[in-house]
Order: C-alpha cells, then structure tokens, then sequence
C-alpha cells in the first residue's frame, strides 16, 4: 500500500472515531454525513497529521508511546508529590535552587522531541524552555533534579519512539 | 454508596488536593519561573484527576448514553494533559526572551 493511501485511510479513521465520539447520533444521516466530512478532510488534510514522517513505521510508535504512558503517569504523580513536600515545607527558600542547564539529546525525530520536552515539563522539578535543533534548554527547581536530566527519560523515550538508536 | 462512586469521590478529592498545593505554591514560591512550576504541574495532574472522576461518576446508572459522555471527559482529560505543558513551555520561553530575572538563592554569585 502506497504511504500516501496509508495516512489518509489513518487520518480518516481518526477522524470518523472523533465524529462519531462527539456528535453521538447513530442514525443513517448523521453516519453518512460524518463519512463524507471524514473522506474530505482526509483526502486535503492528511498531510497535517503525518507531515513528512512517513518514512518512519508510525502504528510502532503509537505501540510505544501507549507503552511509555504509565511510567509517565507514575513520574507525574512523583513530580507533583515533591512540588506538594516543597510548597508546604515551612522554610521553602532554603531547599529550592532554581537554575538553568543545557544539555544536547540524541534523539533525531521530532515526534521524539516533543514528547521528551513534554515529559520533563511534566516531571519533577524541571520546564523545558526551548528545544533548539538537539539542544535542549531546561529550568530546574532543584540541584539534584537536574543531575539526573537527560538519563533514564531519554533512554525510555528512545525505546519507545527510536527503536534504532 | 457504591464502588464507584467512592472511586470517584477518591479521584476527585487528589484533584482538589493538588489544585490547593498549586495554588499554595503560586503564592509561596519566589519568582516567575517557580510559580510556573507549581502551577504546570499541579494543575495539570489537578484537572486529569477531577475529569476522570467526574467520568466515573457519570457512569452510575450504566447507560451507552453515560458512556459516551464518559469518553468525551476522556478526551478533555487527553487533550488538558497535552496542552498544558506545552502552554508552561511557551510562557517559560517567553518570560526567557523578555529577560525576567530567575531569582537566585542568597549567597551564591552565579551569572
């Protein structure tokens, strides 16, 4: 199957899961309707959703970002614990550190990036500010949070979405 | 009082815990860019939390109908969890850009 045909048969069936979900009517015009509309958006627009990435086998990604979620999750729940001890800590000021560091990651694809930046926006202690090329610039709360960026995250990350590296 | 319901209640309650916590956190903590933090993750884990409650809430008297609203909380929830670091991000970068100065701790003479 050509990869064109691919993303849009991909980018169709999204959005037909998406009609159906929000509009709730299960009779023949509405189907239909949502068909048409799908079959439309998909032929002018699948170029949006899968720009230029084709290269890439994408239902193995989607498999392990679905995969890396609920270590993700367990961080996030980490993260906001120790927000939770230092905001409620009575001397606040003496166990925060703000600073900010770079370091360059070896991840190469975007959706890669993107979802690495996200996780260390979400995980203890740490923002990502700007992701330039391979450098990655990020505001830390505290000394120790930042000593352990990029490590365990970016190899998670990578067996998730770059199985080749 | 049915299983669900307590879960619910459960789920709702660590919303409610986190969003107090990050509203703390907005008033405590020194400058911007440590606000941002507190109020980044909390509120994030916050609304998922009280959304995903709110979900199993709604499921009660089991229904197609409930399910789908079910769902579209869901997609709230999905769509809060993507947005919301990206917006910390964004507003980061930009406080960056414009040069707000990171407060630094007493005593430490770090450019």
């Amino acid at each position: 199957m050509p990869r064109d045909m691919k993303a849009k048969l991909t980018t169709f069936a999204i959005m037909l899961f998406f009609w159906v979900m929000l509009s709730g009517m299960f009779d023949a015009f509405h189907l239909t309707l949502g068909v048409i509309c799908c079959l439309l958006i998909a032929h002018f627009s699948h170029g949006l959703l899968f720009y230029g990435d084709c290269k890439q086998p994408w239902v193995r990604s989607f498999v392990g970002l679905i995969a890396y979620l609920p270590w993700l999750f367990y961080q996030i729940v980490l993260a906001n614990l120790q927000v939770a001890y230092l905001v409620l800590h009575p001397r606040v000021l003496e166990k925060i550190d703000p600073h900010v560091i770079r370091f360059k990651t070896r991840l190469k694809r975007p959706l890669a990036k993107v979802t690495f930046a996200q996780s260390i926006t979400l995980t203890p202690g740490t923002v990502t500010v700007s992701v330039l090329d391979d450098e990655f610039t990020v505001y830390a709360l505290t000394r120790s949070v930042s000593d352990a960026l990029p490590g365990e995250m970016e190899a998670r990350v990578a067996r998730a979405l770059e199985p080749e590296l | 009082m049915t299983v669900l319901s307590i879960l619910a209640m459960v789920l709702v309650t660590l919303g409610l815990f986190f969003f107090t916590v990050g509203t703390i956190g907005i008033l405590r903590l020194p400058d911007f860019y440590t606000r941002l933090h507190a109020a980044g993750k909390c509120d994030t884990l916050a609304a998922v939390l009280v959304i995903v409650g709110v979900a199993v809430y709604n499921l009660q008297p089991f229904s197609f109908g409930a399910l789908l609203v079910s769902g579209k909380l869901m997609l709230i929830a999905g769509f809060v969890f993507v947005t919301s670091p990206t917006a910390t991000h964004a507003i980061t970068e930009a406080a960056l850009v414009l040069g707000v100065k990171p407060w630094q701790r007493k005593g430490k003479n770090r450019p």
